[in-house]
């Protein structure tokens, strides 16, 4: 890695972290992202807070689709802050500066719970279906232990701010 | 209190509804024992007859959107998706609990900034393995104009008497 792109890695690395960090919900749930390329893997840390269900002991249901949602918008989110930053310009300076462009907005979504979410560390991966002008379709799948047996899947329709 | 004055809505005032909270569920104790629940200040007004009311008061840590301080929808999604599990818990049914199979949420508009968030859940449908349940999440003035609604199926865990 020559020190250029380093730096840019970093620089881009220090975006996630504060376009993460900037919404309070995904701060209490501690919800955090690793980026590899254009890929974003969203990391939940297991603590007692998330517990639905003590007996089991399960994660709640409601933490892991907001997990799931979490995860859709904020890769929707970081598409565009990657557009933005590649153009450059005042609007990539806002963006260093800490001001990001809106948040797209969720019209719907269904979750489908696979297999109860064990007590330790959850993660979740999105795919953009489609990316249009004003809406985009992304499908989201959470797991714990192994990729290839998914706990909980999202489908979700978000309104893309800032067009017609 | 009647049956019918429990029904809540625009007829009923915020406070008339924290009055039923403490007649269901004086300390609280039923969500409470659950940390989730407890950790975003859930509280369970009323579950009864395959009709289950509870609320989320608001909370600046869990907005989603910094520049409006609108609720985060996944506590929407949370809201719902525990009112649709008690539903389903009070149809009389024989069941030690309910685990989510599916959540449909349609986002009809933002909660309001400041505002509580109420859900009120019904089973609509019972089979042997499956409870079928429908949710509205709004705000006390404005049932009728609703914050979101759901549509969930959940796995029946049967006692051993009714297995």
């Amino acid at each position: 890695m020559t020190g250029a792109d380093g730096d840019r890695q970093a620089e881009r690395d220090a975006v996630l972290t504060a376009l993460t960090g900037c919404v309070p919900y995904n701060r209490h749930l501690g919800v955090r992202f690793d980026r590899l390329g254009d890929e974003l893997t969203a990391r939940l840390p297991f603590r007692e807070g998330l517990i639905g269900n003590p007996l089991l002991p399960a994660i709640h249901g409601g933490v892991t689709g907001s997990f799931l949602e979490i995860t859709g918008v904020m890769q929707l989110a970081w598409d565009r802050v990657l557009e933005v930053m590649r153009a450059g310009g005042d609007d990539a300076a806002a963006i260093g500066a800490g001001r990001f462009p809106p948040f797209p907005k969720t019209i719907d979504i269904t979750i489908d719970y696979l297999r109860s979410g064990r007590p330790r560390e959850t993660f979740a991966r999105a795919t953009v279906q489609k990316a249009g002008r004003r809406v985009a379709h992304v499908h989201v799948e959470a797991w714990q232990e192994s990729r290839a047996r998914p706990i909980a899947m999202l489908r979700g329709n978000f309104l893309m701010p800032g067009e017609g | 209190m009647s049956t019918d004055d429990q029904r809540p809505g625009a007829a009923n005032p915020p406070d008339r509804l924290m009055g039923l909270a403490s007649e269901t569920d004086p300390d609280g104790t039923l969500i409470e024992a659950l940390p989730f629940s407890r950790e975003i200040g859930m509280r369970l007004h009323r579950a009864e007859a395959s009709v289950a009311v509870l609320s989320v008061p608001y909370d600046a840590a869990l907005v989603g959107e910094p520049d409006s301080g609108v609720l985060h929808g996944g506590v929407i999604t949370a809201l719902l998706d525990t009112a649709c599990g008690w539903s389903v818990m009070t149809t009389g049914a024989p069941i030690a609990g309910v685990a989510t199979l599916d959540l449909r949420i349609d986002y009809m508009r933002p909660a309001t900034v400041g505002e509580t968030v109420y859900a009120r859940a019904e089973c609509y449908r019972l089979t042997r393995s499956v409870g079928f349940a429908r949710a509205i999440a709004y705000h006390a003035e404005t049932e009728a104009d609703p914050v979101a609604t759901a549509q969930g199926a959940f796995m029946l865990e049967r006692t051993a008497k009714g297995t």
